[in-house]
């Protein structure tokens, strides 16, 4: 066993630094994910990756992934972590992705896969319904063959950023009679299509990241079909593990961690000094570190794991509820380091916003509150620990 | 011991409760927090139903009630989210008059708040004092028979609405020393004085405002010079004994509206109710609201006792209510699912206020510090 890198992985983080430093968009940097992101913005990136060939690296090299070791993998997003760069959104690249080049037929990934790789495709997620969250099978999003189509009807929501999609992923329920989860299929539905209406939610931040999407007879050729008819719930399983594991963000709790650092070092703590030599605060900040790399060592060896050929399993369930928990502390505590400098929102005086406090003081709260959501996305944490008590200890 | 409340404190709760429920319901309140005035009308209404003359003696227009009608008062405005100045103005700005005020002083101004004419805000904190009281660099220079103000104040909660100002300021000694700190009343219209207001994350309204060359009569001090300290204290103690109040009413919404929200969204074939995990859960939300409930009772009921027992009982409350409203407002958002997130349920705003709340005049370390400071509990034996 052995953590350190090897010369040539030592010699490969110095190659993806150096094209990064390189070819990161200069307007991009320092912005800040959720401060509201143009969709050219959140494209940006991807598609100078897309060029490279390595907008997907997890990806097996055949449909365009990079080939590169776990190992590398690892270093990649650490890299870009510490370059603070707006990654790929995960729902063309890390969720249909893999299900087209793993379910469908040579034709569909022959015409979905390029644009998820150049990022020319911007793509949602269409399955929870306001009646099917946790309960995801329980869906009701009705599709009626007619000839070579569907008819699909229904409401889906939650759907991230759906307001700029360009081609959604929908699970629709084929067959009402059969067990539940054996009448659903797996729709790709390009999202100007008649009868297709996206409205955006608002949410408790003040943001729209989020919409409902309204489905009224839309036509969806057979051929967008990913796997067989009413075979759709194993490709949602399939994503959804897929989906849990990236949802750890270590790399990027690391980089807010030195962000977090760098704000109490700027900060005056309550005696006077710098919050950074604030006793309470700085064992808050050694836990916070100390669990971070509880898990990040427990992310290595699932990778190692799946390196070794055995997919991500229910032990991703352990990554999502430990990483969000870690998200979620990481924001509570940058929170407190803002002190009074947390109340002011000037976002809601629309055109005439101006900074109030220091210029690191106005997300800290919005995104407190709005990073609420990690621990219910993604399938929530109580559902994760209900997966664990089944599939693990087998309770 | 009585744990009772009088029948003209259960006369204001009832009076106050009833008036939100018909005038500021959420959708009034949303439609409120929209407009630049209709602040003015609630205002006019708590002039009426009694609540800013509760607290004030009664030669100076008030009811002569005390903290516990305050904290009656705050609670409801807790439950129905209501965000206007109230404790801006009743608890501090009419407390530092009650106490130091000159008699000419409370005859001008607190008689005025008991109307409705007058809407106080304390401009506190600074832009680097964090919470720290003692840390003042905004300045008052003597000059002739009064003085000039000088500096600025950060995040002051009320003063877009309110007409005076509550100011510390340094009239001697160095940014941290805890004497040479004195108050003054200032009109907000005063020549010097200006200000950028904007909303807070949970609907209430703030400015940073700017003294530049402010010229003050001596009659705008507040009791003594260079001693205001202890006072300044007393009436944040007061302030958050009742914002301590106000958050028990917060987490009192939530614990209710989770329930009920958990009674009524089904998956899996059943409420969300049944799943033991989330009814621990609730059970634990509603433990966290009585234990707060009591802290916030007991810091009341202990302002008046003598300064160290005073700061002690409310600084206890701040630490706990900190953080049990922290966990009642993550757990409501969390139980609520993706609606917890949404701006359209009530709990993310009952959620958004208590955290607030956490943030104003120190958060949990600031006063766990402090209580530990003044000897906690064990030196007290
Ligand atoms: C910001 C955000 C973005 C999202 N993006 C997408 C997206 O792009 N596409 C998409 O399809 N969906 C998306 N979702 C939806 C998300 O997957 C659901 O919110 C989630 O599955 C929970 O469903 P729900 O909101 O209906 O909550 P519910 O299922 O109603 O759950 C409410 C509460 O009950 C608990 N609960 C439910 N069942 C059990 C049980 N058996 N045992 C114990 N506790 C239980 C839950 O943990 C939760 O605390 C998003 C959600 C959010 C908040």
């Amino acid at each position: 066993m052995d953590l350190n890198f090897s010369p040539e992985e030592i010699a490969f983080r110095d190659e993806v630094r150096a094209f990064i430093e390189q070819n990161y968009p200069k307007h991009l940097k320092g912005k800040v994910l959720r401060e509201d992101l143009s969709k050219e913005d959140f494209l940006a990136w991807h598609k100078i990756l897309g060029k490279k060939g390595w907008s997907a690296p997890a990806w097996p090299k055949e449909y365009g992934g990079t080939g590169w070791t776990a190992t590398q993998r690892y270093i990649w997003l650490e890299e870009n972590a510490r370059a603070e760069t707006i990654p790929p959104l995960p729902f063309g690249v890390s969720m249909v992705g893999p299900v087209i080049y793993t379910f469908g037929t040579p034709e569909q990934k022959q015409r979905f896969l390029p644009g998820i790789l150049s990022g020319e495709v911007w793509w949602c997620q269409g399955y929870s319904e306001p009646g099917a969250g946790s309960d995801l099978a329980s869906l009701k999003t009705r599709a009626v063959r007619e000839g070579d189509h569907y008819i699909v009807n229904g409401q889906k929501t939650w759907t991230t950023l759906g307001q700029h999609a360009d081609w959604g992923f929908f699970l629709c329920r084929t067959d009402p009679n059969a067990k539940q989860q054996e009448g659903i299929s797996f729709l790709l539905i390009d999202m100007k299509s008649p009868g297709v209406t996206v409205r955006p939610i608002k949410l408790l931040d003040g943001g729209y990241e989020v919409n409902d999407v309204f489905l009224d007879n839309v036509k969806v050729p057979v051929d967008q079909r990913i796997y067989e008819e009413n075979k759709g719930w194993t490709c949602a399983k399939f994503l959804l593990a897929h989906e849990r594991a990236g949802i750890a963000g270590v790399a990027r709790s690391k980089r807010n961690v030195e962000r977090l650092k760098a704000i109490a070092k700027a900060e005056t703590g309550d005696d006077g000094k710098p919050l950074i030599e604030d006793d309470l605060f700085q064992r808050k900040l050694g836990e916070l570190e100390i669990d971070l790399a509880s898990l990040e060592m427990t992310e290595l060896r699932v990778l190692a794991r799946e390196q070794a050929g055995k997919g991500p399993g229910p032990e991703s369930s352990l990554l999502k509820v430990k990483g969000t928990e870690i998200q979620q502390r990481l924001t509570e505590l940058t929170l407190e380091a803002v002190g009074n400098y947390a109340q002011p929102f000037p976002r809601g005086l629309g055109s005439n916003e101006f900074a109030v406090g220091p210029d690191y003081a106005g997300a800290a709260a919005p995104v407190y509150f709005n990073w609420r959501k990690a621990s219910i996305y993604g399938g929530s944490n109580e559902i994760q620990r209900n997966i664990i008590a089944k599939m693990v200890l087998g309770l | 011991m009585n744990f009772d409340y009088t029948e003209e404190q259960n006369a204001i709760r009832d009076s106050l409760s009833k008036w939100a429920a018909q005038q500021y319901d959420f959708d009034k309140r949303r439609a409120a927090l929209a407009s630049e005035d209709a602040w003015k009308q609630n205002w006019a209404t708590f002039a009426e139903l009694g609540l800013l003359a509760a607290p004030l003696p009664e030669e100076f227009g008030g009811l002569g009630g005390g903290a516990i009608d305050v904290s009656v008062v705050a609670e409801e405005f807790g439950k129905a989210l209501i965000v206007e100045p109230y404790i801006p103005t009743v608890v501090l700005g009419a407390g530092a008059l009650k106490y130091a005020g000159s008699a000419a002083q409370k005859d001008e101004h607190l008689n005025a708040i008991a109307g409705g004419e007058r809407i106080i805000a304390f401009a506190q904190a600074e832009p680097k004092s964090r919470w720290a009281l003692n840390d003042v660099s905004t300045t008052a220079k003597k000059d002739g028979a009064g003085y000039v103000l000088n500096g600025q104040k950060a995040v002051v909660l009320g003063a877009p609405q309110a007409d005076h100002l509550l100011v510390s300021a340094r009239t001697a000694g160095g940014q941290r020393d805890a004497k040479g700190i004195s108050l003054f009343l200032v009109a907000k219209n005063a020549k010097g004085v200006s200000t950028r207001d904007y909303p807070t994350i949970d609907g209430t309204r703030a400015s940073e405002v700017y003294f530049e060359n402010v010229s003050v009569g001596a009659d705008a001090l507040v009791g003594g010079a260079d001693g205001a300290l202890p006072l300044i204290e007393r009436i944040v103690d007061e302030a958050n004994a009742a914002y301590c109040s106000e958050a028990v009413g917060c987490m009192r919404m939530m614990t209710d509206l989770t329930r009920e929200y958990a009674k009524t969204r089904k998956q899996f074939g059943r409420a969300i109710a049944e799943f033991q995990v989330l009814q621990h859960r609730m059970v634990d939300m509603f433990m966290a609201s009585e234990e707060s409930y009591s802290m916030a009772l007991r810091a009341t009921i202990k302002l008046g006792e003598s300064e160290q027992e005073r700061a002690k009982a409310v600084s206890a409350a701040k630490v706990s209510i900190g953080k049990l409203s922290r966990f009642v407002g993550q757990a409501a958002v969390q139980i609520h699912g993706g609606m917890g997130v949404t701006d359209e349920m009530r709990v993310g705003h009952y959620f958004k206020r208590v955290t607030m709340i956490d943030a104003t005049f120190g958060n949990v370390d600031y006063h766990l510090r402090r209580y530990i400071a003044l000897g906690g509990e064990a030196r007290a034996a």
